[in-house]
């Protein structure tokens, strides 16, 4: 298992269990364990390990349920929540018993096998991100040489979950959301996955942690349209304002959750802000330099850079109001992917232009000074092409064909 | 048995009992989400066969997405939540699914199943593990050097589903 050697609280804990026999790891003692039994070994630690992880990253998505209220209070003029505990900090501990302790209810004319599968297939698909994102140096779970993909795949599911819920709920606003989830998710992963194609050939791999450590400066200065596109794209594949029309209260009540009440709704919640973190995650990760920073240790500066991106998506969603669905579609189709494509061609001639071969190793490595160039021109490029498509691309409704002709005032008179 | 057994079978079980569920569940939805899983349980057994690209790809084009492409067809199907509609093309089926259970076969009683370990000379062992530990990247010169030229018929073919999809939505005009 030689994705799993990087991880230094698993190697240490493995090496407490099974010690020099098993795998080719040099522990230089015995392990607790009798020889033959390194599988129990590396599932228990394995377990464990997880365990660990989920627990921590729950705390954290529970605090920021908390963070993104407040400020939502704060931006609206108003003061959030404040009641619970000092400065309201217990809010989301009473939030979670107030929705463990409702009734389980599973609507008349649902389909009650998928209505109630709906919810943990969501929740599961968000903490299997977490899997491969590296946290700090050496901590991960697995760092996989195909991690990016991983996290595309794992998170396509999401669309198949929320349609589930939509069709199972037996409700034609669930099934409106669904319907849009399906329209929607699926149109911004375009955009999202070329955005990273740029990431991609920068780093010449599919590792998380070689990304961020192919990052001699951050990705962000050298891909700002990526940067761009992904985040846009990113907000929109996990429904955040504006791009939140699965569930436009507005339009069609709550969407795909209409129907869902107690813990099964928390679990959307859960999986909904627990999106934001990871997401935030996965660009901290790609873009700014993951867990690389001066002075500090490194598991404090990948916080510090998940809670800033987590800051501008709250931001974000104070500032702008949704934009309806035809302009929804029309922005992932005109304006995100023709830039998107823009970005993949002029990373591969920049490449092409400033990149040289190392000597001995495999991939193209650019100068230091070259890097800065281009990150000058792909912040050019960048303004030129959103100004640019902001100008060409329109998203106002082409007037509908009139059928019949319209009275002419003389004849109305 | 070892774990590496242990989790074979799981996921052997797991998928085709899925896919059983799939041919005996009445509604259609249900058999699409258990198809899902059963997809979910194949790309499982790519993961013990060390083949993490192959499984990451079969999660995001059989799960992501044709599965909820299904889903979203049998929506738009009359009748879909009753179960299957009655049709003279029961015949054709049979014939389909025989011919395709033949060639399936066929493949399964040819395949030379001897391990790598026993066949493979000590230095072409170590090549074959120099591959599998960055799949990705050999995949990726192979279709850009050797295959190109189906890798470029499947991006025409891919226009041509685009250009029919719009010539088939396309409004009249007058």
């Amino acid at each position: 298992m030689a994705f799993l050697e990087g991880n230094a609280l698993f190697r240490n804990l493995y090496c407490l269990l099974a010690g020099n026999s098993g795998n080719a790891q040099h522990c230089g003692r015995d392990g607790l364990l009798p020889a033959g039994w390194e599988w129990l070994a590396f599932a228990l630690v394995g377990f464990a390990i997880t365990f660990l992880l989920l627990s921590a990253f729950l705390l954290l998505t529970m605090f920021y349920t908390y963070l993104e209220r407040r400020l939502l209070g704060r931006f609206q003029g108003r003061i959030g929540p404040n009641r619970a505990g000092p400065f309201g900090l217990l809010q989301p501990v009473a939030d979670a018993i107030k929705l463990l302790t409702k009734e389980s209810i599973v609507p008349q004319g649902a389909d009650w096998l998928l209505y109630n599968l709906a919810p943990l297939m969501m929740v599961v698909v968000m903490f299997m991100v977490l899997a491969v994102i590296p946290f700090g140096k050496h901590t991960f779970i697995a760092d996989l040489n195909v991690g990016v993909l991983f996290i595309i795949a794992v998170t396509s599911v999401n669309a198949l979950a929320v349609f589930m819920a939509g069709i199972a709920s037996g409700n034609r606003y669930a099934l409106f959301g669904g319907m849009r989830a399906v329209a929607q998710l699926i149109s911004y992963e375009v955009p999202m996955v070329l955005s990273i194609v740029g990431v991609l050939l920068l780093a010449g791999s599919l590792s998380l942690v070689e990304i961020v450590e192919a990052q001699v400066i951050p990705f962000f200065l050298l891909q700002p349209l990526g940067l761009f596109i992904f985040v846009v794209s990113a907000s929109a594949e996990m429904n955040r304002p504006p791009f939140d029309q699965l569930e436009a209260e507005s339009e069609i009540v709550a969407g795909y959750h209409t129907e869902y009440g107690g813990m099964k709704f928390g679990l959307f919640y859960l999986a909904e802000y627990a999106a934001v973190l990871t997401t935030s995650g996965v660009i901290a990760t790609l873009f700014l330099d993951g867990w690389e920073g001066p002075l500090l240790p490194s598991h404090v500066w990948f916080l510090m850079k998940v809670f800033f991106l987590a800051f501008i998506f709250i931001w974000v969603r104070a500032t702008l109001p949704r934009v309806r669905i035809d302009q929804t579609m029309a922005f992932a189709w005109k304006f995100l992917l023709p830039l998107g494509i823009i970005n993949v061609f002029m990373t591969a001639a920049e490449l092409l232009l400033f990149g040289h071969e190392e000597a001995g190793g495999q991939g193209i490595v650019l100068s230091t000074a070259d890097l800065w160039l281009m990150s000058v021109v792909n912040f050019a490029v960048a303004v030129v092409g959103i100004g640019a498509f902001s100008r060409l691309v329109s998203l106002r409704t082409p007037a509908l064909p009139v059928s019949a002709p319209k009275p002419s005032a003389a004849e109305v008179v | 048995m070892t774990a590496q057994d242990i989790l074979f079978w799981a996921l052997a079980g797991a998928s085709v009992g899925s896919a059983v569920a799939v041919v005996t569940m009445k509604s259609i939805f249900r058999a699409a989400v258990m198809l899902a899983f059963s997809f979910l349980a194949v790309a499982g057994l790519f993961v013990l066969l060390n083949a993490d690209f192959l499984a990451v790809v079969q999660v995001l084009i059989y799960v992501g997405a044709v599965s909820v492409l299904l889903v979203f067809a049998s929506l738009l199907t009359r009748d879909a939540e009753t179960g299957n509609t009655a049709n003279r093309l029961r015949l054709p089926a049979l014939l389909g699914s025989a011919l395709l259970l033949a060639f399936l076969a066929t493949v399964v009683l040819q395949t030379n199943w001897s391990l790598m370990e026993d066949t493979l000379s000590a230095e072409s062992l170590a090549r074959v593990q120099e591959v599998l530990s960055a799949t990705p990247q050999w995949l990726a010169g192979l279709l850009l050097s050797e295959w190109v030229l189906p890798f470029e018929v499947a991006s025409v073919l891919l226009l041509a589903a685009i250009v029919g999809a719009l010539v088939l939505v396309r409004e009249r005009q007058p």
